[in-house]
């Protein structure tokens, strides 16, 4: 049974030589469900033909609802038998905030495009806060959920999705501290405040696909639980959240450091909210690297999820 | 004729064992990729092991089908695969329809949550709806019997509650194909019986049904057709009761005279062991209160002096009921020193729990042993008339067996 010489089946595209059952009542027992019907299509688990394909999107939506689960039951859980409770989704970045208004904002006295700079700090932080905390979350979910994964089937690609879910709720209570700091100190947006969910969708994307790759690869490297602390905290510096991306002088570099996905998150949602400069051209790119993050991030997996109660 | 509901073709798992096979850190692989292949590939070939080969299969809607095998025969791969937990390496396995797999009760539970949060979540993770289980959710309730402590932590529950919650919920799915795999062995009586109840209901509901397990006797209950999986390969695929069958008699004399043989060297064979009635005829099922008897049979290369046997009850928390020695025997006059056959009855009185044993033999002289292993598993039955948590009690009973020789 052991070793290699055991002769086992030919393992030369199983797909082609497989009879083919007959089909049964005219309903097509191939790949293809007869109807959207779950209860009467063809679930197939075949092996594999092609090495790289997409993660199937249609089935993944079907199972939208293990994702809300999911993320109910995390964020149930996140603050229960906690003395602070859900004030944690502001004790985080208020002192953070005090931290960098100080190192930043007094000693360093870094320029903040004219506006105070507590004001043009916070915002950032709390978008900030919400991508590292979902990109940790993300790439750890699947491995948290071993038990799930194990044990019974899913789309995988939900538990990265799920992770991004329960952090969107304290983005915006964050976010209306916020609001209550810009009315204290009279800055108000302008009309570009109507494209701020595009800013927390286009945050949501980023999360998604560096926690797509991260999740993938953490499953096979539990390096990626050693380097996230670290790669989360250069993340934070080569993004524009203590200081303006203004300070960068146009030429390659800021083209090279434009290739951050969180920069147009950064500078969108300044100008939606603080009214600040709008995003350069630049910033295309930012936002043209995460849709490459997602789509890339969504075909890794889907490789490596093939192998995850196997290998996980 | 019913339409096809699992249709399993060429079916085969490969898993590979040693360098590759679990998660790595990166460093190992970039090594493996750059660094020295040679001295890997010197002692630690990757080897592969198949799980399961070739393995085909097909079911009509409305079918029970049985499937044993000893531990590490695939029939946990072959469940993985149905369900889609892991993918195949060859062939393919179609399902029609939604399948649920009462494998692993009261996935996705925590134990912070509330027993009503937790029958949602998994609910849901077990492919229901969150509707679905709104609209069943009392009768899942009615059905655990944990009512009252339903907007309580689980993890302030016994068990026991938490087993029977979970199996609700299990129970409850509304799916097409229904995979069973040993979850009825736990739990007290009553919920067992239970359990089985609803098992029946399901295949009465027209349900196609896969039945994984050990207990043998239930498995003959509830599913007319049987597979019978050896190495990762179908051994014997039909009616459940000539299946049963030869699993069983796998059980007997070959397998324990290739195991002697391994022992190797001694003079003296085990040949068989045998469960059967006290005048020798051969026992299909033990109920609590039954008598019986070990029936030994084994063989002397040569003239042994001071041959000694010894015979031992195990259940499966490694407590002895009985542990009987021959020569511990008062005033017994029994000889097995002479070459050749010997066939020796030990009968065994009745105050036995109903569960699982195993039958472990030793054979050996005041300095040598000969074989010392487990030689055979059985299981006693509640008796007809129990109720409830009725297994009974073991009382130990050493020294209470009788020995009794009889010409081979």
């Amino acid at each position: 049974m052991q070793g290699k010489p055991s002769a086992p089946p030919e393992p030369v595209s199983p797909a082609e030589q497989e009879p083919q059952p007959e089909p049964v009542g005219g309903r097509t027992p191939g790949g293809e469900p007869a109807r959207d019907d779950p209860r009467t299509a063809w679930v197939v688990n075949r092996a594999p033909t092609a090495r790289w394909q997409g993660v199937d999107l249609a089935e993944a939506w079907r199972y939208r609802e293990l994702a809300y689960m999911l993320a109910l039951r995390t964020f149930k859980l996140r603050y229960r038998q906690t003395f602070f409770g859900i004030a944690w989704a502001l004790l985080q970045p208020l002192v953070a905030l005090a931290i960098f208004a100080v190192i930043f904002g007094r000693f360093a006295k870094l320029p903040a495009d004219g506006i105070p700079y507590a004001v043009f700090v916070f915002p950032a932080l709390c978008i900030w806060t919400y991508v590292s905390t979902a990109v940790s979350a993300a790439s750890l979910e699947l491995v948290s959920h071993q038990e799930l994964v194990t044990k019974v089937y899913f789309p995988r690609v939900l538990a990265p999705v799920s992770a991004l879910l329960p952090g969107i709720v304290d983005l915006v209570i964050s976010l209306s501290l916020a609001g209550v700091l810009m009315a204290a100190t009279g800055v108000a947006p302008g009309p570009a405040i109507l494209l701020l969910p595009m800013w927390i969708l286009l945050s949501c994307l980023v999360a998604l696909g560096s926690g797509l790759w991260l999740a993938a690869l953490n499953v096979r490297y539990r390096d990626v639980r050693h380097t996230l602390p670290f790669l989360l905290q250069t993340w934070l510096f080569v993004s524009p959240v203590v200081y303006s991306s203004s300070l960068i002088e146009d030429g390659w570099l800021r083209a090279l450091y434009s290739l951050n996905p969180m920069v147009a998150v950064i500078d969108g949602l300044r100008w939606s909210l603080l009214d600040a400069p709008a995003p350069p051209a630049y910033d295309l790119l930012s936002g043209a690297v995460t849709i490459l993050l997602v789509v890339t991030g969504l075909v890794y997996f889907r490789a490596s999820e093939r192998k995850f109660a196997d290998v996980i | 004729m019913a339409e096809l509901a699992v249709d399993v073709s060429g079916l085969g798992k490969r898993y590979r064992v040693g360098i590759g096979a679990d998660y790595t850190t990166l460093r190992e692989h970039m090594s493996m990729l750059f660094g020295s292949r040679r001295a890997v590939r010197e002692d630690e070939e990757p080897r592969e092991l198949w799980a399961l080969q070739d393995v085909s299969f097909s079911m009509r809607q409305g079918d029970v089908l049985g499937i044993i095998g000893r531990n590490g025969a695939g029939k946990s791969t072959l469940l993985k695969i149905l369900a889609r937990i892991t993918e195949p390496t060859t062939g393919a396995a179609r399902i029609h329809g939604r399948l649920a797999s009462l494998l692993e009760v009261g996935t996705g539970f925590h134990e912070d949550l509330t027993g009503r949060e937790n029958v949602f979540l998994n609910g849901v993770v077990l492919g229901m709806s969150r509707r679905e289980v709104q609209v069943r959710f009392d009768e899942i309730v009615e059905f655990s019997g944990v009512s009252r402590f339903l907007d309580m932590p689980i993890k302030r529950y016994s068990s026991g509650m938490k087993l029977r919650l979970a199996f609700a919920v299990a129970a409850h799915l509304d799916t097409e194909v229904v995979v069973v795999d040993e979850v009825l062995a736990v739990g007290d009586s009553e919920f067992q019986r239970r359990c089985l109840g609803k098992m029946s209901d399901l295949q009465r509901s027209g349900r196609t049904v896969l039945f994984v397990s050990h207990d043998l006797g239930t498995v003959a209950q509830l599913c007319p057709r049987t597979i019978w999986l050896a190495a990762g390969k179908i051994h014997a695929d039909g009616p459940t009761e000539e299946v049963i069958g030869a699993y069983q008699q796998s059980f007997g004399a070959p397998e324990i005279a290739a195991r002697l043989d391994r022992a190797g060297g001694g003079p003296v064979r085990l040949d068989s062991v045998r469960l059967v009635t006290s005048d020798g005829a051969g026992l299909e099922q033990l109920r609590r209160g039954d008598p019986f008897t070990i029936e030994l049979c084994f063989t002397n290369d040569e003239t042994v002096i001071g041959l000694d046997v010894g015979i031992y009850l195990e259940d499966s928390r490694g407590v002895r009921p009985l542990d009987e020695g021959l020569s511990e025997v008062v005033g017994l006059d029994i000889d097995l020193s002479a070459p050749g056959p010997h066939k020796l009855l030990l009968d065994v009185p009745a105050p036995l729990a109903a569960k699982e044993y195993l039958v472990g033999v030793w054979l050996g002289t005041r300095t040598e042993d000969f074989f010392d292993e487990p030689a055979l598993r059985f299981e006693i039955k509640p008796a007809l008339e129990d109720s409830r948590d009725a297994i009974g009690k073991s009382r130990v009973l050493h020294g209470t067996g009788r020995w009794r020789v009889m010409s081979p």
